[in-house]
């Protein structure tokens, strides 16, 4: 079978092969990296992937002990730069932790290799997670794989990269205001931001601690159901995920019939859909909606009121965590180290040069939002916004809707180097801050193009209803059919 | 700022940084216009978000106890005798307990 053949089929059908024998134990991961080669996915080409590890890979996949109960056996799984690997580099990619290897791995790798997975690459990422175009990393900027003069998005731009190019069909990236559901929809691809507490943090570079969550690429929403299945759950080592039963993702896979949303509700809100939304891009929207009433669902006008607050709070709330988070990288205990003027020299130096301008520009505005005589003007002030932008979505769930249709991003795939104004940047994640900020589960699916470039449709669910959002995406993906990419 | 943050920057960066940080917070002024007042800072109210009991659980560490210590005895890490309880001439020759 070629690999591209391999590849076009889903995860599950090819694990479930590998695990029983009919497939051999290496066809998926040789796969991968053979496209990883062809798709020339590394610095020089898309520069998607920062470290790789074919040897380790090989090594882990001959190492399996295959049976049918692991869900991703023999699948190559890549991971962004800023989850713990005891294998490969983990450097966010930042300078300031050029050839940093964690001594443990995180809970989530730990789980995709109890599933039979195997790690065979790092993917760029903007530094330290703070971006939307994969333009701020110290290691270059990640190239779209359907047109190179534009970004994948960001911050795991390098993750999306290679799901669309068909290295892997499973990726982890990180989210803190949607850096999965962005660079998701900038691809062409589905990306899954879970309920804050559904998935561990430990082993996950911290970037704003209340916001941070792992997320999930998948080539199709099936993908990415399996592979949040995987990684689910309470975890003793991250005191901030709940033990609450982790519900089966793929139940909705086959539904049949005309009618399998019939009694779902969705909502619309119209904050997401302001006039000047591009016209092509809510056509789209509607078609969606068009598709979902077909399928038996209500849609209704919703309102989340406080929407337009949320890229102001965002931008206080994450930079004052990260100018926390990030005062560990000083020289002493991780990686780069700049000789200077004393003890504090030493800081200084190692900071000013190993971070880039995007997170010493973060840092100053979370040391700035924090400190005495504006902590109350900027930080308290936010906190209690963010507290009425929940609010907004606790309502409306409990008023009878159980998922949120919006557009995930106000544009397509911009040009690169064509947003040098930072609050532009900021912008990009006008729709998708808002769930990080309420802690509420939500995806990005394709749903159209607009001039060739993919479009993507975010649903939105209350916390840990992941599978109702997940019934949503796979009728919507089935109704669609090559609509989603044309 | 930067000296709380402990960056050293150059005086040019630091001119365009105040620009850049300036522009970055006229945009933040629109949440002084917003009514909080229906905003509950309650730490009780939990906004949708399940809450865990708020118990204490046992601290797992990532790695064995034993991986920490070079040594260990009963349960207890090894450690090489202080000064103050004997000459060192006698802490060596006990070794390191």
């Amino acid at each position: 079978m070629s690999d591209s053949l391999l590849l076009s089929r889903s995860v599950a059908e090819v694990a479930a092969d590998i695990a029983s024998g009919r497939l051999p134990r290496d066809a998926a991961l040789d796969a991968s990296l053979a496209v990883m080669e062809s798709a020339n996915a590394g610095p020089g080409g898309l520069n998607a992937v920062l470290w790789s590890d074919a040897e380790g890979a090989r090594a882990g996949v001959a190492a399996l002990t295959l049976n049918p109960e692991q869900r991703l056996a023999g699948i190559a799984v890549a991971v962004k730069d800023n989850i713990a690997t005891r294998t490969m580099p983990t450097t966010c990619g930042s300078k300031i932790l050029e050839g940093y290897v964690s001594p443990f791995e995180a809970t989530v790798i730990a789980r995709l290799r109890a599933a039979g997975a195997v790690i065979p690459m790092k993917t760029n990422m903007d530094e330290f997670a703070m971006g939307s175009s994969t333009e701020n990393s110290a290691y270059g900027v990640t190239r779209h794989p359907m047109d190179h003069t534009r970004v994948p998005g960001g911050s795991s731009g390098g993750s999306a990269a290679v799901v669309a190019a068909g290295v892997t069909r499973i990726a982890l990236g990180s989210e803190t205001g949607g850096s999965v559901r962005q660079p998701a929809a900038f691809c062409g691809i589905v990306g899954v931001k879970p309920t804050y507490g559904r998935v561990s943090r430990h082993g996950l570079v911290a970037f704003a601690s209340s916001l941070d969550q792992v997320g999930v690429f998948g080539t199709t929403v099936d993908d990415a159901a399996l592979g949040l299945q995987v990684i689910a759950g309470v975890d003793p080592l991250d005191s901030t995920t709940l033990d609450v039963p982790v519900a089966d993702y793929r139940a909705a896979r086959g539904a049949t019939g005309d009618q399998p949303l019939a009694g779902v509700v969705i909502g619309r809100p119209v904050e997401y859909f302001p006039e000047s939304l591009d016209p092509r891009m809510r056509a789209l929207l509607d078609r969606s909606a068009d598709h979902l009433r077909a399928l038996g669902a209500e849609v209704r006008d919703v309102s989340l009121p406080h929407t337009s607050l949320a890229i102001p709070v965002y931008y206080i709330v994450a930079p004052a965590e990260a100018s926390s988070n990030l005062a560990r990288f000083d020289g002493v205990r991780y990686g780069l180290r700049v000789e200077g003027d004393g003890l504090r020299g030493m800081y200084e130096a190692t900071r000013s040069q190993g971070f880039g301008p995007e997170v010493t520009r973060r840092i100053l505005l979370g040391t700035y939002v924090l400190s005495a005589g504006y902590y109350d003007a900027y930080y308290k002030r936010a906190m209690a916004v963010r507290r009425l932008i929940a609010d907004d979505f606790t309502k409306v769930f409990a008023g009878g809707v159980h998922v949120l249709l919006t557009p995930t991003t106000p544009s397509t795939a911009f040009v690169a180097g064509s947003r040098s104004d930072p609050y532009e940047m900021y912008m990009s994640d006008i729709f998708t801050a808002t769930a990080n900020l309420a802690g509420v589960p939500a995806m990005s699916q394709p749903i159209g193009r607009i001039d060739g470039l993919p479009v993507g449709g975010q649903l939105l669910a209350s916390h840990f209803d992941e599978a109702t959002m997940f019934r949503v995406g796979y009728a919507l993906e089935r109704a669609l059919g090559t609509e989603a990419h044309t | 700022m930067a000296a709380l943050a402990r960056l050293g920057l150059a005086d040019d960066r630091v001119q365009s940084l105040v620009g850049e940080l300036n522009g970055i917070l006229e945009h933040m002024d629109v949440l002084q216009q917003v009514d909080i007042g229906g905003a509950s800072l309650d730490p009780d109210a939990t906004h949708g978000m399940r809450m865990r009991d708020d118990v204490p659980n046992p601290i797992v560490l990532s790695r064995a106890r034993e991986e920490f210590a070079p040594s260990m005895r009963d349960g207890f890490f090894l450690v090489p005798r202080l000064a103050t309880h004997g000459t060192a001439e006698s802490a060596d020759d006990e070794g390191d307990e």
